[in-house]
């Protein structure tokens, strides 16, 4: 069976497409899938540390292209688990180096001996971007509950649809759902009102995700993390499952201490 | 209009909550950015029209709208320019 590429993007920086990328990776390997993370930011590579893999790196993605060792020699197993296997980018080289057709190539090698390839997109409308989605056959775009994040979404929603990739298909990353109930943030239902597109997650603000990350552990194998479940479910929606969309709840106040102690999980799942 | 809100308005504060403000705020700038046509292009397209019209018929100026409408297949343009009729004329 050939894999599924798609591509993670988000036109804004910063609302979390490495995270997603290596979270929903890691969760879709703990589903059995075998799955390549392929990290598209030339020149800024960072999935690499996300992921915790970045001691082990010898060769990268533009070192396949250019012809300086195989593929294979350059997929970087995680030895957490075996069907995940990382191609990090290229630090001291930039967007230049990588051409679409070069990117095409590469996943259509990549295709006969995997499941899923997930390509961390560069920020951005540019090169970075356009290289990034043409060899996807999927995209989904990440974006935060604020008005700059949600702007620049739509912006990549038309691009992606003027590029036929489309429809492209949406995460919606960092609710905090003790403002959105105060009034005080975009809720999941106001940034799908707004982009019309499809959903395939919600991901709660959660630390858990920062102190993972610090250690180079993906919340994603975390069992107790809220936005570890999150990612859990979108890799399983991404397998073609019908799971139903989280509700969050403000846990911080006294209710919500409350609540939680009368809770068994003490999470929604 | 979410409970904050509600809240908000029976307690006489007409302000909506940032909430709201957000949405509506992102509404509006992404008709144009869609569009490609800036806020500020809408106020020239209108003083032209305006000025067109006015040659040839009396409107009420003031009361002259340029919008955006979004449809389903399209978004049009909208000017919706009052007459001044013999009626209507002081």
């Amino acid at each position: 069976m050939a894999a599924r590429v798609i591509t993670i993007t988000s036109g804004k920086g910063g609302v979390g497409k490495t995270t997603t990328t290596a979270n929903v990776g890691v969760a879709l390997a703990l589903l059995g899938k075998r799955v390549v993370c392929l990290d598209a930011d030339i020149g800024l590579r960072n999935l690499d540390v996300v992921l915790g893999l970045e001691n082990r790196i010898v060769y990268d993605v533009v070192d396949v292209i250019e012809g300086r060792c195989r593929l294979r020699q350059a997929l970087i197993k995680d030895k957490r688990l075996p069907e995940l296997l990382l191609l990090p980018a290229s630090q001291k080289r930039d967007k230049s180096a990588v051409r679409s057709a070069d990117l095409v190539k590469l996943c259509d090698d990549l295709r006969p001996d995997h499941d899923f390839v997930l390509i961390d997109s560069a920020a951005g409308i540019e090169e970075g971007f356009r290289t990034a989605i043409a060899p996807a056959d999927e995209v989904v775009i990440v974006t935060n509950p604020e008005v700059s994040a949600v702007r620049d979404a739509d912006r990549v929603v038309g691009l992606i649809e003027a590029a036929e990739k489309g429809p492209a298909r949406l995460i919606v990353n960092r609710l905090k759902p003790g403002l959105v109930q105060r009034g005080d943030m975009l809720d999941t239902s106001d940034v799908l009102d707004i982009l019309a597109i499809d959903l395939i997650g919600i991901v709660p603000e959660d630390e858990s995700v920062l102190i993972s990350t610090n250690r180079g552990n993906p919340a994603a194998l975390d069992e107790r993390s809220a936005a570890g479940i999150a990612f859990r479910n979108i890799a399983r929606r991404l397998n073609g499952e019908d799971v139903p969309f989280e509700t969050y709840r403000d846990e911080a106040g006294f209710f919500g201490r409350v609540a939680r102690l009368f809770r068994r999980n003490g999470r929604v799942s | 209009m979410s409970l904050t809100d509600f809240w908000n308005r029976l307690r006489g504060q007409p302000q909506p909550s940032s909430r709201e403000a957000a949405k509506q705020r992102l509404q509006l700038v992404l008709v144009h950015d869609r569009n490609q046509i800036e806020p500020g292009m809408l106020e020239r397209i209108k003083d032209e029209i305006i000025a067109v019209i006015s040659k040839h018929v009396e409107i009420d100026q003031a009361g002259v709208q340029v919008t955006f409408t979004r449809g389903e297949r399209e978004n049009r343009l909208v000017a919706d320019i009052p007459l001044l009729t013999r009626r209507t004329r002081k």
